[in-house]
């Protein structure tokens, strides 16, 4: 379960967010649109308690995120960043096991490497990937492997930072039926950034939109197209004009 | 009037970065002394900034020693006193050179590949990942740099300075007309231990200064590759001069006494 409630958050003179309020109930998927700069990847920072709010309070499964102690809730998080992240340094299944190898729970390197193996098949990966570095990938397999360290562990949460940006379709429509699957089989609570209108329906069940620091329509993904809201109608038309302000 | 803002504006801007790098310093060393510790990432550390480091700084001391040799003839010689430069060249190295220019090369060589490899972790939010996989940066990536560069750059510098002894010899008994056995007992009797010392702690601050600069500024690298480039930049300048203005209090604390 999510909540967050009125976060206000402003970078020097720039106010990003200026009142969120997001409820997502245990097993819920909700996918969070709006313009690029919005302060999407902010919400979900903020979540992990990598920034800290001026304002408002987060909770992950009625635990309080804290700034200054993330790790309390951190270990019921899973997350895919909008680069994926990964760490150059280490080879696929060591990213992928992270956590248990060099976080509190730990796990032998022959543990880790086998469940990184099934994790790897999890996102329709074979198991010869595991020795490959991040830098020999391409960005569809990189996602790929951001996505099996997001779900590793089985987390009851999973944040999913726009991820299937800059990938072409027919790995875009692999990576949400990944997320699908992910959602339908897990008992997780998903929250997904996407600009991808067309994916929304497939990954979430629910919509969030932001806009210039506020949520200003939330809904059924089902009822995004129909919505006659200005908001929702200016955006997932890609029109100029109407209340949101692109420039 | 304007003058006066911006003036306010960068004593308020150095203020800040001051107290930014405090905090920096005391999580280092907070974080030093709690577990976990990364043996792994420390042992590579070492092998990188330490093992590493020794070619370069061996060639470096190899030249020095040798152009002082030839300097110290020529100034001598106008005094009659060419019998000086086995002492000059050993005292010159140890005290001085040795640890100035080791620390020197292993500030460009160190410093900029620690920032620009932290400011690229940053900018490509792989700093973020390792926290959300509860794993603190800090201990990570820096406590290991730290550790690193603060042992070995001792040990570089008394490598150094035995190279450097070596590359004068090498001169002063193929150039100049010294014997070889002149040469070392002319050595051995004017070198102190104390010279040797100086120049070896000054190296444990030299090696301080060249991970946290290369750290903090990876740390704080703002987005994109001109960042990272920023970053890197900043980190060798801040090493370098940082390293010459302690060295210059160092050996005014031991001069004095
Ligand atoms: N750590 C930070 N420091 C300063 N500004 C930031 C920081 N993180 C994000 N911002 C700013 O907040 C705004 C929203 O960013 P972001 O959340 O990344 O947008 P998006 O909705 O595209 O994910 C941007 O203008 C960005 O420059
Ligand atoms: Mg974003």
């Amino acid at each position: 379960m999510i909540e967050i409630k009125n976060i206000h958050k402003t970078f020097g003179k720039q106010k990003v967010l200026d009142g969120v309020n997001i409820f997502a109930h245990q097993g819920s998927s909700t996918a969070l649109i709006g313009t690029s700069g919005g302060g999407k990847s902010v919400i979900l920072k903020i979540l992990l308690g990598l920034i800290e709010p001026d304002e408002g309070e987060v909770f992950i499964d009625k635990v309080k995120v804290s700034h200054r102690e993330p790790g309390r809730t951190l270990s019921r998080i899973g997350m895919l960043f909008q680069g994926s992240a990964l760490f150059d340094s280490l080879p696929v299944w060591q990213n992928i096991c992270f956590k248990f190898l060099k976080g509190t729970e730990k796990l032998s390197s022959k543990d880790a490497k086998e469940l990184a193996i099934q994790n790897l098949e999890k996102v329709g990966l074979n198991y010869k990937v595991a020795n490959k570095f991040p830098a020999d990938l391409s960005g569809g397999m990189k996602k790929r492997v951001a996505l099996a360290r997001a779900i590793v562990g089985n987390p009851k949460i999973i944040l999913f930072d726009e991820p299937t940006t800059g990938l072409d379709p027919i790995m875009t429509n692999t990576i949400n039926s990944l997320i699908r699957e992910i959602v339908e089989t897990m008992d997780v609570t998903t929250l997904t950034i996407t600009h991808d209108i067309s994916s929304v329906q497939q990954i979430s069940d629910n919509v969030a939109l932001l806009d210039s620091g506020r949520i200003r329509w939330e809904g059924k993904s089902k009822e995004l197209k129909g919505s006659k809201d200005p908001y929702v109608f200016q955006f997932i038309n890609g029109k100029h004009n109407g209340p949101i302000n692109v420039n | 009037m304007k003058v006066l803002r911006n003036l306010g504006q960068c004593v308020n801007c150095f203020l800040n970065k001051i107290g930014k790098v405090t905090d920096f310093i005391i999580s280092i060393f907070l974080n030093l002394v709690t577990p976990p510790i990364y043996g792994r990432e420390i042992l590579k550390a070492f092998y990188q900034i330490g093992w590493m480091s020794l070619p370069v700084l061996g060639l470096t001391a190899l030249f020095t020693g040798g152009a002082l040799a030839l300097q110290i003839y020529a100034g001598g010689s106008r005094f009659n006193a060419e019998q000086v430069v086995p002492a000059i060249v050993a005292i010159g190295m140890a005290r001085e050179l040795g640890p100035v220019l080791g620390g020197l090369i292993v500030a460009a060589r160190v410093a900029s590949s620690i920032a620009a490899e932290i400011g690229t972790m940053k900018v490509t939010e792989q700093l973020d990942a390792l926290t959300t996989l509860s794993t603190n940066p800090i201990k990570y990536l820096v406590v290991p740099r730290v550790l690193a560069a603060t042992l070995s750059l001792p040990a570089l510098i008394a490598i150094g300075d035995s190279i450097g002894i070596l590359g004068g010899y090498l001169v002063g008994i193929n150039r100049l007309d010294f014997s070889s056995s002149t040469y070392l007992a002319s050595t051995a009797s004017m070198l102190q231990i104390s010279d040797i010392f100086s120049g070896i702690i000054k190296g444990v601050f030299f090696g301080f200064i060249i991970a946290l600069s290369g750290c903090f500024n990876g740390f704080y690298a703002s987005n994109g590759a001109e960042g990272v480039g920023k970053a890197t930049k900043s980190a060798v300048v801040a090493a370098c001069v940082f390293i010459l203005a302690t060295n210059y209090i160092l050996t005014e604390a031991f001069f004095n006494s």
